[in-house]
């Protein structure tokens, strides 16, 4: 008897856990070992080179400027959608009839399609012909599209794509506010704390856990950046700004390099797994606690 | 004293106030840009993006309805997501249940690889994926596209409904099993109406999620017919510039049907998006 109960339970895990394997697990390992041949997808000529992708991208100067443009990346997620998201959380925390119509404004960007979000800010925005850009330029104001310009295209592309996250950070922080219990800030305010000291001593360190997992969260993100890139500039002005995601993309269906997109896969993959070990970690800690 | 504090306070709304309006306006800004745009003509445009129709052009929409092929891609994108929906409740669901009773040996082994499974990146896994369902004649085929995007949205999904499983009291279950429940009639009659809000929660995030997602679908759903109407819109870009008032129109054709859905969902999404990040 004990035993059937056992064994249904095995297979109510099993649709789960057979189309993540099948999905994601098999053909995850499938890209470890293509990362060291020569295959092109098609060709059932699979040849094993070694380490020779990963070397030759070790001298690959493009790969280099994509994981620069992550890194940046990164820093100004780290940073810009952060400092918005807590201002805004904070001053959301103490409204309360226009709390949630705020916050649903905010959120309006963040729902839409990464699709529909970068057509509209390349043709209504940045386009020389239509858009502001263009309109500020018949103005007389000397400015062009900052994507067709190699230095500030990235800057650009991760504007969007902040424009597009950082209401997400705001609802997350308010709701880890929201969790503070009233006393304690209470107690704050009668110990004479307001305004900054108040952020700091009281609502700050309670939240300090979800400020970090998001902060760990947005690395890995910071990593995985591609689709913003992808429709914005596709990468270029001549690889301007190219990213690990989309210079792997366009190994594996521009130039058929399977094999070599295989190994900048796994590039990205080694910093989500770091990053997800620590954050296993950091979760499994909390639990304890 | 008191006056100056009652005028401190008012101050400092204010303030409140002035930057979360701003906080808005960079939020709306290019979508009301948008909006304001769709009703005007292509010349309009041109001249100044900035200015408010000044004849309200109502066949922009209509021509961006067919230029864009928005009935075929409305179907093709409900059919995705539908098809994504039922995948990850189903599977969720039952995964849900199973660990967070910890009914079977491994469950931590199985949720320590779901919280792997959640931050590996698609790059990982999409190009021998791409070149298998190529072999297989799977391009452009809706459900196996909506496979893909199950698995990737399957973590979450099993984290959040095991959560929600996790809240129903163990007296329930036992009480149905004392009554001689089996497991399949406890699962539907007792814990489906407790966990239903977990059910709702993962429907909103999984179906915006894949009505959105563009990296997979876009590689995945190759062939004009099978275009979803994000798919479709984009490729309306190809003619980049030519006609504003047809492009504006079309965003707003997608960005609206978004936009109802959220307002009516929104609890539930908020819900779903802070569950997984703030432990409560």
């Amino acid at each position: 008897m004990k035993k059937r109960k056992i064994n249904w339970n095995y297979l109510l895990i099993a649709p789960a856990l057979l189309i993540s394997i099948s999905i994601i697990l098999v053909p995850g390992i499938m890209t470890i070992m293509y990362s060291f041949t020569d295959w092109n997808g098609i060709s059932p000529n699979v040849n094993f080179i070694g380490l020779k992708n990963f070397t030759e991208l070790l001298h690959d100067n493009i790969f280099f400027r994509a994981i620069g443009n992550n890194i940046i990346w990164t820093l100004m997620f780290l940073t810009i959608p952060v400092v918005l998201g807590m201002l805004s959380a904070m001053l959301l925390l103490g409204r309360k009839k226009t709390k949630s119509i705020y916050q649903v404004s905010f959120l309006i960007p963040y729902v839409l399609a990464p699709a529909v979000n970068a057509m509209l800010w390349l043709n209504i925005i940045f386009s020389p012909v239509v858009g502001l850009v263009a309109f500020l330029r018949n103005m007389g104001l000397d400015i062009n599209s900052p994507l067709a310009n190699r230095s500030t295209a990235i800057f650009a592309c991760a504007g969007v794509d902040i424009w597009h996250y950082w209401p997400y950070l705001t609802v997350i922080y308010l709701a880890a506010l929201r969790q503070i219990p009233t006393d304690q800030v209470e107690a704050g305010k009668i110990d004479g704390c307001n305004g900054w000291k108040l952020f700091r001593y009281i609502y700050f360190p309670n939240i300090k856990s979800t400020v970090s997992l998001m902060f760990i969260m947005i690395t890995i993100g910071s990593f995985l950046a591609f689709d913003y890139i992808k429709l914005l500039t596709g990468g270029g002005p001549a690889h301007a700004t190219e990213v690990l995601g989309t210079y792997a993309y366009s190994f594996a269906f521009g130039s058929m390099k399977v094999g070599k997109a295989a190994a900048v896969g796994l590039f990205i993959s080694f910093f989500g797994i770091i990053a997800s070990i620590i954050y296993a970690r950091i979760s499994r800690k909390e639990n304890v606690e | 004293m008191a006056m100056t504090k009652k005028k401190k306070k008012f101050i400092v709304n204010l303030i409140t106030h002035i930057v979360l309006l701003l906080l808005v306006f960079i939020c709306l800004f290019p979508i009301a840009l948008v909006l304001t745009n769709s009703f005007k003509e292509n010349s309009e445009i041109v001249r100044n993006p900035l200015s408010l129709p000044v004849v309200i052009h109502l066949e922009n929409y209509i021509q961006a309805w067919t230029t864009g092929k928005f009935a075929r891609g409305f179907i093709n994108s409900i059919k995705l997501s539908g098809i994504t929906i039922l995948i990850v409740l189903f599977c969720s669901t039952l995964a849900g249940y199973v660990l967070a009773g910890k009914r079977i040996k491994g469950s931590s082994a199985i949720l320590m690889y779901f919280m792997v499974a959640m931050t590996v990146p698609i790059q990982l896994f999409l190009f021998p994926l791409y070149y298998t369902f190529a072999k297989l004649n799977l391009i452009g085929n809706i459900p196996a596209t909506s496979l893909i995007l199950a698995a990737t949205s399957m973590p979450l999904a099993v984290f959040l409904m095991r959560t929600f499983f996790l809240a129903v009291p163990k007296e329930l279950e036992e009480a149905a099993r004392i009554d001689g429940a089996d497991t399949a009639q406890v699962i539907w009659h007792v814990m489906r109406p407790v966990v239903s809000p977990g059910i709702i929660t993962v429907s909103v995030l999984v179906g915006l999620q894949s009505w959105n997602e563009y990296l997979i679908s876009s590689t995945f759903l190759q062939g004009e017919k099978n275009f979803t109407a994000t798919l479709g819109f984009l490729s309306m870009n190809g003619s980049y510039g030519s006609n504003m008032s047809i492009l504006m129109a079309s965003a707003i054709i997608l960005i609206g049907p978004i936009v109802i859905f959220f307002l009516f969902t929104q609890k539930y999404f908020v819900d779903g998006m802070v569950s997984g990040a703030v432990k409560g």
